[in-house]
């Protein structure tokens, strides 16, 4: 053995070597940019300074951890596991501030302002949450991972989109239908998949989902093909539709019309089936069929050991967790107006996955924070002129949420595989010996 | 001598049971019985076919060749087995206990229907889950009716509380018996190794098994466990009344609570009958001096499986 | 039926660089039994370093197209290596012990990460380079419908051919191959009898990956258009063509790509191009479902 190089030069050599491979990365796929010149044919453009920073990241990354690992440090007691704090007021408190939201900003912002505000923090970050809640059960719960919810999502929408103008019936009536078609292609794609080991599961569900989203794309007659549908019913408040004019919502109850009404109704309407998502899952933990998932997540063979018919309680998972993506993609139609193929892509999957494991799976409070930081994140991108400036005018916030979400997912799995939200609170517990009577 | 019980009165037959995976013969033409309210061990050297044959019974495998016949109340009638076997049909369940072939059935219908429950030779609880939540799936099948498929429970309705509590208190109970009522709450998968091979025991036990088959149960424990262990498997014979079939290598063990003994040897059946006569039988002691190898093979194996603590 | 020869033709083009990926999926399943759902981007990227570096070669250098073609290829494996190295290293190996679910979200935290980096980086749109290698051999001539069979085609065949050679050669014969196959069969018990394996697997990744990034190059030399979205496709293809091979069998993921390859390309001729994907997915589906273990892997018995 050689003697113990000086820190600061190991640190140096580690950084260089960070270097030049970051350099390799990136050359020549950050130091060239190939775009087509005016004839259509494609010319590179250097972006050498660009390169040369993300070399110098990369060392400077390198060295700060190399001395950053290697700093002197206590030895400290292993900790003893925390009694979980318990705060019985969140609860009650975030649902009154989740209630006074939509009322204060149009107070605070005036209607037209709020608009972003209800719907994009609002509206869409609710949606997100109620997703994230629907596939934490067949993933976070039951252990099946998922790629293809986007597709029970889509199914949910066009559901909508498709009988709302066909039958008349009203948004409350078809809602539960969208949930109900959502989970009848749960049950249908579960039925065969739901026997395959864990990984080929999650690559045929992927695949399924595909499928649907081709056959959309396709079948021009029904579904009007990559230009979606729209001009369907919008949501009204119990038959009262949300438009200026003496026979609208503002009018009836002596307001002055303003867009935002809307939007602050169907953001209860979400946050409402929210809820109910949230109480039916924490509800189903505890009972024979949420322990069962759990149980299944935790050992399948065990589990057919002890007579759980595996078959019927990874469906149920697979089902109520597309339910759920069919309530969504229904509310998803009334908040856009228009429903198309492109809103259902692999990446869509990917985002709610995200969600889910970064939440921590299994955990209802960490899903609805995830889903709150996934969406405000890149809206945060989009606010953020200067990054325009550095990466120029064409610079597209949500490929970087894409990126982002990516590296949240490899991140996560390497350090915090279990999420943000990471104990598990059993379902039922007994009381210290000899408390009871 | 009157014939003893695995004669006299059987509750799982096995006939000329085979097993192949492509070329190789696992189990081959294997024929015993296990008397009711017996402790019956499934002794051999490493690579024998026991936890082949294991996997065969609780639904695991599907036997290449062979019948298992089951029925809790003991298989007296022969002309009822050979009518089940000759109908197309799985089991029979005409009011009493029932007669079941269980190389028809699915893993989870054996354990649901016929109550045959097991244990697995490297631990398989659901170590995310609390000791106490371990006990409470194992009672899956009876809880599930009571929380309507999930809609009294959903709403809350008192029949499924009750039914919660009436299981709650059976975890209890068996917590208290395997002396791990202290940790009920803790995660399953950080309890000590013997712990967990017991509450693994106290799992299958909870299920209401008419026969409960452990699969090498004394793997890992020290002396004192293995003691422990031993009075645990009596009380369940005696106390519980539930038959027991079970691999095992640790003779102590073995000749402590076994009635009857089978000995597999390349998944051929050498020897069949009480401890006594087989410790003295000829074939099984040729196959027992000449593995010591395969016996120290076996100790490492099992130093490999235990968890790190 | 000259349209039937014609488009045979085509496929087993299709297929063999389909086949090319799929060697890299069964090569990783094998040794770690996870999967690398990231394979299809890495494939897309290799096409991408590839086409810059030909630009680089012709624009700046001033080399003929068909004379830059050997030191791009060679370029494009090198750092598309690289690239599969570092993924490896980042992304994968903290997870061997984790739960069994974490590499493939991971995997898919990386798939999702690639595409958008090259999307970022060069832009969402199509990227196409004028033709390259242009010859063809006319097979039938005088009918209404010529067959040929142009240089690339051979090209492409040739050069799968000749690297699955050398690769089954590399696994069966040397001392790399039987670290790879030792791993496979019990990793711990490897590392006990000396094996590296940490070397292995990232050995296996960098082989990978160079197999994906001949793919690219080819499928650029051949199709001449690439965007930052090709990964997911033919990557799913490539997989599925991994699993009907049977999953682990080297001459299994150059079959099951040549029987994708024929099953794209037939059903886009005779049925709807519209739907040809979604022949690609169901037959994986199906395959998933229905046989998988595939046509030459050898059957899964439940370890209880």
């Amino acid at each position: 053995m050689s003697a113990p190089q000086p820190l600061l030069s190991r640190a140096f050599r580690d950084g260089v070597v960070a270097a030049l491979i970051v350099a390799g990365l990136g050359f020549p796929v950050i130091a060239y940019r190939a775009e087509p010149d005016f004839n259509n044919v494609l010319t590179l453009n250097a972006r050498w300074p660009l390169f040369l920073t993300f070399c110098a990241l990369g060392f400077a990354l390198r060295f700060l951890l190399t001395l950053w690992t290697a700093r002197p440090r206590p030895l400290r007691a292993v900790k003893a596991p925390e009694a979980p704090v318990r705060r019985p007021w969140l609860a009650p408190l975030g649902l009154a501030a989740l209630i006074a939201y939509p009322l204060l900003m149009p107070v605070l912002l005036g209607p037209q302002a709020a608009l972003k505000w209800v719907d994009t923090f609002g509206v869409q970050i609710l949606l997100y949450v109620l997703l994230g809640w629907g596939l934490n059960i067949a993933v976070g719960l039951a252990g099946l991972l998922d790629l293809g919810y986007a597709a029970f999502y889509a199914v949910g929408a066009y559901a909508y989109a498709l009988l709302a103008p066909l039958t008349g019936l009203s948004f409350w009536a078809l809602l539960p239908v969208s949930g109900l078609f959502a989970a009848l292609w749960g049950f249908c794609i579960g039925f065969p998949v739901l026997r395959l080991r864990g990984d080929y599961l999650a690559i045929v569900t992927l695949a399924f989902a595909e499928i649907v989203r081709v056959v959309l794309v396709n079948w021009d007659v029904v579904t009007h093909g990559e230009q979606g549908l729209f001009g369907f019913p919008p949501i009204s408040f119990f038959g009262l539709p949300f438009i200026p004019g003496p026979r609208g919502f503002a009018a009836h109850f002596g307001l002055k019309f303003a867009a935002v009404h809307k939007l602050i109704f169907l953001y209860f309407v979400v946050l409402a089936l929210a809820l109910v998502a949230n109480f039916v899952s924490i509800r189903l933990r505890r009972l024979p069929l949420g322990r069962a998932w759990e149980a299944l997540r935790e050992d399948e063979i065990a589990c057919r050991a002890l007579g759980l018919d595996t078959a019927n309680i990874k469906l149920t998972a697979f089902a109520l967790g597309a339910f759920f993506a069919g309530i969504a993609g229904c509310l998803f139609a009334l908040r856009q107006g228009v429903v198309s193929p492109s809103s259902f892509t692999f990446n869509e999957s990917a985002t709610i996955l995200a969600i889910v494991v970064l939440g921590g799976r299994g955990s209802q409070w960490g899903v609805a924070l995830a889903a709150a930081l996934i969406v405000g994140a890149s809206e945060l991108l989009r606010q953020l002129d200067f990054l325009k400036m550095i990466f120029g005018p064409d610079f597209d916030p949500a490929q970087y949420r894409m990126l982002l979400v990516g590296l949240a997912m490899v991140a996560m799995m390497n350090f915090r595989p279990r999420g943000i939200v990471s104990t598990r609170q059993p379902t039922i517990t007994l009381p210290a010996a000899g408390v009871r009577p | 001598m009157s014939s003893p019980r695995w004669i006299a009165d059987p509750l799982l037959r096995v006939d000329r049971l085979t097993m192949r995976f492509g070329g190789l013969v696992a189990v081959n033409d294997v024929s015993f019985a296990v008397g009711r309210g017996d402790v019956t061990a499934l002794i051999g050297p490493n690579g024998a076919g026991k936890t082949t044959l294991f996997n065969c019974l609780t639904g695991f495998y599907k036997p290449t060749a062979g019948r298992i016949a089951f029925s809790p109340s003991g298989l007296r009638d022969e002309s009822r087995i050979e009518a089940l076997t000759a109908s197309s049909r799985r089991f029979w369940r005409d009011g009493g206990a029932g007669l079941f072939l269980l190389e028809r059935m699915p893993d989870h219908e054996i354990a649901k229907k016929a109550r045959v429950a097991r244990t697995f030779q490297n631990i398989r609880l659901f170590p995310g889950m609390s000791a106490l939540e371990n006990l409470i799936i194992a009672q899956h099948v009876a809880l599930t009716p009571a929380s309507g498929y999930g809609f009294f429970g959903l709403l809350g309705l008192p029949i499924y509380r009750r039914a919660e509590e009436k299981a709650v208190a059976k975890a209890e109970q068996w917590l208290e018996r395997i002396s791990l009522r202290a940790r009920a709450n803790d995660p399953a998968g950080e309890l000590p190794y013997g712990d967990q091979r017991r509450l693994e025991i106290a799992r299958a036990m909870c299920a209401e098994p008419s026969l409960l088959c452990l699969d090498e149960p004394a793997a890992g424990l020290n002396n004192h466990e293995s003691a422990e262990l031993a009075r645990l498997l009596r009380e369940i014979r005696d106390r519980d009344r539930v038959s027991l079939l079970l691999i095992e290598h640790d003779m102590s063990v073995v000749m402590a609570i076994s009635d009857h003994i089978v000995v597999l040897d390349y998944g051929q059946k050498i020897a069949d009958g009480a401890p006594n006569d087989v410790r003295e039988d000829p074939a099984v002691i040729a196959a027992y001096l000449g593995v010591e190898e395969a016996d120290e093979a076996a100790a490492e194996a099992e130093l490999e499986r235990r968890p790190p603590q | 039926m000259e349209i039937f020869l014609q488009q045979l033709i085509n496929g087993v083009t299709l297929g063999s660089i389909y086949g090319l990926i799929a060697i890299g999926y069964t090569m990783v399943f094998g040794i770690i039994g996870m999967v690398n759902f990231a394979h299809g981007d890495v494939f897309m990227l290799s096409a991408f370093i590839a086409l810059l570096l030909l630009l680089l070669l012709t624009q700046m250098l001033g080399l003929p197209a068909g004379l830059a073609f050997v030191p791009v290829l060679f370029g494009s494996m090198c750092l598309t290596a690289l690239w599969n190295f570092v993924i490896e290293r980042v992304a994968y190996r903290r997870l061997r012990g984790s739960f069994r679910l974490a590499p493939l979200i991971s995997a898919i935290g990386m798939s999702t990460f690639l595409s958008n980096f090259v999307t970022v980086t060069q832009g969402p749109n199509n990227k196409s380079i004028p033709p390259l290698l242009n010859k063809i051999i006319p097979l039938t001539s005088g009918g209404d419908y010529d067959v040929t069979l142009s240089y690339k085609q051979i090209l492409i065949v040739a050069v799968t051919a000749v690297l699955l050679a050398a690769f089954w050669f590399v696994v069966q014969k040397t001392s790399l191959g039987r670290a790879q196959r030792a791993c496979e069969q019990d990793a711990k018990m490897a590392a006990l009898l000396g094996v590296d394996v940490n070397r292995t697997i990232s050995l296996t990744f960098v082989i990978g990956a160079a197999l994906a990034a001949v793919a690219g190059s080819l499928f650029l030399l051949q199709y001449g258009v690439v965007k930052s979205s090709d990964g997911f496709v033919p990557g799913v293809k490539a997989f599925t063509a991994a699993v009907l091979g049977g999953i682990g069998s080297l001459p299994g993921a150059v079959l099951g790509g040549l029987a994708i390859g024929l099953v794209e390309t037939l059903w886009g001729q005779y049925f709807s191009s519209d739907y040809k994907d979604v022949a690609a997915f169901s037959l994986l589906a199906v395959t998933l479902i229905f046989m998988p273990s595939g046509l030459l892997g050898r059957p899964d018995v439940e370890k209880v």
